[in-house]
């Protein structure tokens, strides 16, 4: 993995919400929601790395800071090498041909009252004004094509689509600027189960095609798996297990990827009865007041007091790493 | 790779000979409109006294301001010409009713258009940016809001003297603060959409996705609170005609035909009853037309 | 006789655009006790179905056909005597509980009330068995929680809440509407566990209705697939997992990414969900199957029955020995 190019390296990022206490007096001081609370990760050319965890773990919010959508409280998002949080906003934006995003619901990413081919149009005519319609269409209808649009229905509104075909408007969309990197917020977690295996494999194709790297975030590990080639797995803000997807999916190392594991279904009768699930006790602690030390332990099923004092840090090798003071890889 | 690409050439070149058309929402819209048989009974009626007021005057052969003064407080007839009758200074009542619709129409679609544009652009403007600039905005509106409305038009007139124009600016004024808190609100909830941050992602500047992501899509609620917004424009304007600080005489609207009306109501009652029942008529329609496009645009909602 | 037979379901809508048929002559039988899994993409009308027992269909939509619950006529009764069955004999839970849960009243408030007005009990009564209830589904310091408004709960709680209050009056039938499809997969698997113990616990019949084969796999016994308002494939639970009989049953199996294999790409069933306006004449299916042939295109396959109490649709004869 080394031995690629360095895209993304993103370091001890922190993405913060103050939170207004409504009961309080308006000068009250605002609480602090941790997001995103330290998560360190790199990202190299052509590879995909996949980010789990279940809702209200700060994978989407990983995602936006990465991107400028919402701004780092700490930490750098360094980018071929400029942090790009330090970026003024013009610069920032001109990142953007570089770094495109995918989003969850395919229907709501798309603009109501735009037609398909503006839609798709929308980001070349931002970067580069200069083009001739023509020459813009003929690029959307090349696009169209290549993420399995036919091209005739360029322009038709968005809600005469179905959910796969939005899908494919984003990802067209998300493509005509040939980035380098898409972040893809749960891209087929609002979809039906036969169209998820076409988007993730025209996903696949199109990174093998265009020599893409894929941030791929989903709360369905199967579909990760499936798709990554590294897998980080966040809780609570925290980074808890970081590693290939062979490695972490062989053996799982940290209690909460255990537990994450064991929960998903399996399509098959017997597996599913006689398998043992490792319930998780609880519910998840609110981000505005974590935890202390690891924010895993009031629900980890081997907790000690230690865990309370000592917030552990990702430890392990480049292929495997776990944030776990208990376990190691 | 290459031969990916001449397929796509095959492929587009055939397309471009039959591109199929998409139906917009509004296409959609507009359908489920046309179905609504009151709201289209509605505005052809609206269409239909538009008409008139803008052109009916030359069927009669009197002017405005002219006096007949062999027939002051003429009944309505049609030998005489004075189809609607004439008022106590012998003026015929149908062209001053079209002449004072004309005016009255005006006031409605020019105060409303004037409230969508400002209303429209503040509000989304301060709902978008958010933070700081909202909420000063929004302080602003609200001591907007504070000042007495019939004070306002009183220091205006006071001024400036009393003026058709002033009718508008003070009516205009006031009526955008409702708009512009409508569009702050739907703004609010577009702002967390997918496809504003999907534009933020595109490098689209904040102006253009105002305008282009944001604006239309409050487009459809802005209709429908302008139609609304109309027979209100129509409503206040009579009411500072009745107070007598509207129009100046001889030039007339609904309002002030009405306050002159119903001074001779014993008497003439027809003084009173022609342009209340285009008053009341034209309101009535506009409020079915606001009701018809609410539910043509919002087709949950029914 | 079975708890429930439906025989010949069929559920029209009329919209501006046209009648569309959502569910299309469905027929399935349920025993006491027994859960069936009711399998289906978007569109498919598996939550019409449902709606129509329960009778929460929209105002334009048209039920025809026969729901017998223990041998009673459900379907189109005046909403006098469907509420009497559907509190004490047939509930349901859905897929957002804060939908069915009122924001402004306590929850323990709300489970009282049911028992109040179904079961004529006193307060005190009510407010013991709600307890009762709260803790059988695990709802972790009940007497507390019954005091908290439904927001003050976690969605896998209100969840739980649901539950409770669908089974208040022990109801031989629960109709569960993709209950675990908006919660978190380690919560699914709670919500889960949880019906597998209520379900031998109480003895209830459960009609689970979702998309995931996953959920269906851990708790059902009979499977029914239905794709365009119209049963694909319907049989015990192994059948349909190890020798399905219909390509969209076979499709959906091998689309489904797993944890517990590899694999680089993933099989798919090409083409989109239908469209319900617009179906095609012969089998919804042709368009998307990899075995279409041309009588597919011209008739619409019945219904056959097979092995061991099996039903599909499909002309082509693959599997049909079932073996795989």
């Amino acid at each position: 993995m080394s031995d690629k190019a360095l895209l993304l390296d993103v370091v001890d990022l922190k993405v913060y919400f103050k939170i207004k206490n409504n009961k309080g007096l308006p000068w009250a001081p605002a609480a602090t929601l941790k997001a995103v609370d330290g998560v360190s990760l790199k990202l190299y050319q052509g590879e995909t790395l996949g980010v789990v965890g279940e809702s209200g773990c700060g994978k989407s919010t990983f995602a936006r800071a990465v991107i400028g959508l919402v701004p780092a409280e700490a930490g750098k998002v360094v980018w071929l090498g400029q942090d790009l949080t330090k970026l003024p906003h013009k610069e920032l934006r001109e990142k953007r041909k570089e770094i495109q995003m995918i989003f969850q619901d395919p229907l709501a990413s798309l603009n109501p009252r735009m037609t398909v081919g503006d839609i798709i149009a929308e980001p070349l005519q931002t970067f580069y004004p200069k083009l001739s319609k023509a020459e813009v269409k003929q690029q959307v209808k090349e696009m169209m094509t290549k993420v399995g649009l036919l091209p005739n229905v360029i322009n038709r509104y968005p809600h005469e689509f179905s959910g796969g075909q939005c899908q494919r408007i984003g990802i067209a969309r998300a493509l005509i600027l040939k980035p380098k990197m898409i972040i893809c917020d749960e891209p087929v977690s609002a979809l039906d189960v036969s169209i998820q295996a076409q988007v993730v494999n025209l996903l696949k194709e199109l990174q093998a095609e265009m020599g893409l790297s894929l941030i791929f975030i989903a709360h369905d590990l199967s579909v990760v798996k499936h798709i990554s080639d590294r897998v980080l797995v966040m809780y609570l803000g925290n980074a808890v297990e970081l590693g290939t997807s062979k490695a972490l999916f062989d053996k799982p190392t940290h209690p909460y990827t255990k537990a994450l594991m064991s929960a998903v279904p399996i399509p098959d009768p017997d597996l599913e009865r006689n398998k043992t699930i490792d319930l998780l006790e609880g519910d998840l602690p609110s981000p505005i007041s974590p935890p202390s030390g690891c924010v895993f332990r009031t629900r980890c099923p081997i907790a000690t007091e230690q865990c309370a004092q000592l917030k552990p840090q990702l430890e392990g090798t480049s292929d495997h790493s776990v944030s776990c003071i208990h376990t190691a890889v | 790779m290459l031969d990916n690409k001449q397929n796509s050439e095959a492929l587009s070149e055939f397309a471009d000979k039959l591109e199929i058309e998409g139906r917009s929402l509004w296409q959609d819209a507009r359908m489920r409109f046309m179905r609504n048989r009151a709201a289209m009974v509605s505005l052809g009626i609206l269409v239909f006294i538009t008409l008139l007021v803008a052109f009916g005057s030359h069927l009669s052969e009197f002017a405005f301001d002219d006096t007949d003064w062999g027939a002051m407080h003429h009944a309505p007839s049609i030998e005489s010409g004075h189809y609607f009758g004439t008022d106590s200074l012998g003026r015929d009542m149908f062209v001053r009713t079209l002449l004072g619709g004309q005016i009255s129409l005006l006031v409605g679609v020019m105060g409303a258009f004037v409230a969508v544009l400002i209303g429209t652009l503040y509000g989304a403007t301060s709902g978008f940016l958010g933070g700081t600039v909202d909420r000063v905005m929004m302080r602003l509106l609200e001591i907007l809001y504070g000042i007495p409305f019939m004070f306002f038009v009183i220091l205006l007139v006071t001024f400036f003297g009393r003026n058709i124009f002033l009718v508008f600016v003070a009516i205009g004024a006031v009526s955008w603060l409702d708009m512009a808190r409508i569009v702050r609100g739907q703004t609010l909830s577009l702002k967390n959409k997918e496809f504003i941050e999907a534009a933020e992602v595109c490098g689209v500047s904040k102006w253009k996705i105002i305008t282009r992501h944001i604006v239309p899509n409050v487009l459809g609620i802005v209709a429908v609170y302008a139609t609304l917004l109309v027979p209100q424009m129509i409503l206040t304007e009579s009411f500072l005609s009745f107070l007598g600080l509207g129009v100046q005489e001889p030039m007339t609207s609904w309002g002030a035909l009405l306050q002159d009306g119903s001074q001779t109501m014993e008497i003439a009652i027809w003084q009173l009853l022609y342009p209340a029942a285009f008053m009341v008529v034209t309101l009535f329609s506009f409020n079915y037309v606001g009701d018809g496009l609410r539910d043509a645009l919002d087709p949950k909602d029914r | 006789m079975s708890l429930l037979d439906v025989k010949d379901l069929r559920v029209e809508f009329s919209t501006p655009e046209g009648s569309v048929t959502a569910v299309n002559d469905l027929t399935f039988s349920l025993e006491a006790g027994q859960t069936l899994g009711i399998v289906g993409e978007s569109g498919s009308g598996k939550s019409q179905t449902a709606f129509a027992l329960m009778g929460l269909l929209a105002k334009n939509g048209i039920i025809s056909g026969e729901a017998l619950f223990n041998g009673q006529q459900v379907l189109n009764l005046p909403e006098q005597q469907l509420n009497a069955i559907r509190a004490e004999k047939i509930s349901m839970i859905f897929q957002d509980p804060m939908t069915s849960l009122n924001p402004y009243m306590k929850v323990g408030e709300q489970l009282k009330e049911v028992l109040r007005l179904h079961k004529g009990m006193s307060n005190r009564e009510a407010h013991v068995e709600a307890v009762r209830m709260l803790d059988a589904v695990k709802m972790p310091e009940a007497e507390k929680r019954m005091a908290m408004y439904p927001h003050e709960f976690s969605g896998g709680m209100r969840q739980r809440v649901m539950i409770a209050m669908a089974l208040l009056c022990k109801p031989q039938l629960l109709i569960a509407d993709e209950p675990t499809t908006a919660l978190d997969v380690t919560v699914q698997a709670q919500i889960m566990t949880l019906l597998n113990e209520l379900k031998s616990e109480f003895n209830t019949a459960i009609i689970m209705i979702t998309h995931d084969l996953g959920v269906v796999a851990g708790i059902c016994d009979k499977v029914l697939v239905m794709y365009a308002g119209r049963t694909m494939e319907y049989g015990s639970a192994k059948d349909v997992f190890y020798r399905p009989s219909h390509p969209y049953t076979e499709g959906l199996l091998k689309a489904i990414p797993r944890l517990d294999t590899e694999g680089e790409i993933l099989p798919t069933i090409p083409g989109n969900p239908p469209n319900l306006l617009k179906l095609p004449q012969g089998c919804p299916f042709q368009e998307r199957c990899h075995r279409v042939s041309d009588h597919c295109r011209q008739h619409t396959p019945e219904l056959s029955t097979f092995g061991d109490q099996r039903q599909r649709a499909c002309h082509d004869n693959f599997h049909l020995s079932g073996g795989q």
